[in-house]
Parts: C-alpha cells; structure tokens; sequence
C-alpha cells in the first residue's frame, strides 16, 4: 500500500498489527534510496516503540513522530 | 555469536501459529537468521493444503478460542502463513521438517507445503541451533 506524493513516500498500515506496520516500513526503506523521506502510518500499539527502535537500530533517522486522530505518522529518512 | 532465533514447532493449532510467525517477522526486522522446525502436530500444520484450511484452536481455552478467532477475523488479521510467507520474503527464514515425524506419518515431499525448506534431523537442528541466539519451543 505505497503512494508517492511529490517528496516522501507515504506507507498506510493502518489496520494492521504489530509487528506489520514495521514490516511494511522495512520493505519501504529496501525499495527507496539514500536520502529520500518515508511515512508510515499506524493505528498499532507496539508501533510507537518498535518504530522507533528499528529506526535507530537500523542506522536511518527519524525526523518526526505526529499523533493523528486514532493513529501516528512516523517520519524517516533513509541514511544508508 | 550468531544472530539467530530457532523456533522448535511442535503445536499445530492456530493459536500457537501466530505468535511464530509474529516473532519470526521480528527476528528478520532485527536482521537475525530464523531457523524453524516443525514437528509433530506442527508439522501436520505445515501439510500441503493444511495452512489454508486448518482453523483449529487450543482446545484448553473453549470459552476464549473461538470468540478471539472471531475478532481475529472481524479485524482482519492476516492469517499466520501469510505473515510467515512475507517474513521469508524478507529475510532469512528457513523451515525445516521433523525427519522423525515425516518417516512416522510416511510423508513425501509433495505432501509438504511449498514453505517447507527441507527435512532434517533432530541432530542438525539441534547443531544449527546451538550456534547461538534465541531457542524457543512452542
């Protein structure tokens, strides 16, 4: 469930459970390049620190965390 | 020492699935090798044709079972296969059948589900999971 918008990437995992909005940003951040900018959205709990932690596990920054109604954004940038 | 979880599969009701393909996919999100291998009724579970239609539930929990397999799929949930299947897609998952199990029942090759790497021994399994990391049994 990929859809580009002008720069970011946006990864719609609502609706899905741990560990599966990870998943879904995992194989985003496989088929993007270097520096590009990735969202991934999730309504999961266990997102808001298995996000996080892969993040910097993984060696890529996270630019931002917003809380929407009944979900997150969670905002990346590909380092390596 | 190695990055690995070893998964030693010997329930085959769905309820015992999930959590191994729930932390299969985590071990390949962490970047660790996974090394699973089903035996008895887990290995049932993995026959061909099984994983689609197996919907069996730990028959301790009559009052709970059938009601969370119902929120599991009023939710949506994807079924544990599916999860394992991406999970394989993505990293370094191998699924290996119990050579005790597969003699017992007479299986063939054909009999298994295409997700089934090989069938092995208890030694090798053994072997494999000894070079470290995580071993679990469920």
């Amino acid at each position: 469930m990929a859809a580009s918008t002008s720069q970011r990437i946006i990864l719609d995992a609502r609706g899905s459970f741990c560990p599966g909005p990870l998943m879904e940003l995992i194989r985003g951040i496989r088929q993007a390049k270097v520096g590009e900018e990735l969202e991934v959205w999730s309504g999961d709990q266990g997102s808001k620190k298995d996000i996080p932690f892969w993040i910097q596990k993984a060696g890529h920054q996270l630019l931002g965390v917003v809380e929407e109604q009944g979900y997150a954004r969670f905002i990346v940038k590909k380092l390596k | 020492m190695q990055d690995r979880l070893s998964l030693v599969v010997f329930s085959g009701t769905v309820d015992k699935l999930y959590p191994v393909a729930i932390m299969a996919s985590g071990a390949v999100a962490l970047g660790k090798d996974v090394e699973i291998f089903v035996t008895f009724y887990g290995l049932e579970a993995f026959r061909k044709g099984q994983p689609q239609k197996n919907m069996k539930m730990d028959a301790n929990y009559p009052e709970i079972g059938p009601m969370m397999m119902k929120v599991m799929m009023a939710k949506k949930m994807p079924s544990w296969y599916d999860m394992l299947r991406q999970a394989k897609e993505m990293g370094n998952i191998k699924v290996h059948a119990c050579a005790t199990t597969y003699d017992l029942m007479d299986m063939k090759k054909e009999d298994l589900d295409p997700i089934v790497d090989d069938v092995i021994g208890v030694t090798e399994f053994l072997s494999r999971a000894s070079e470290g990391g995580i071993t679990l049994f469920l």
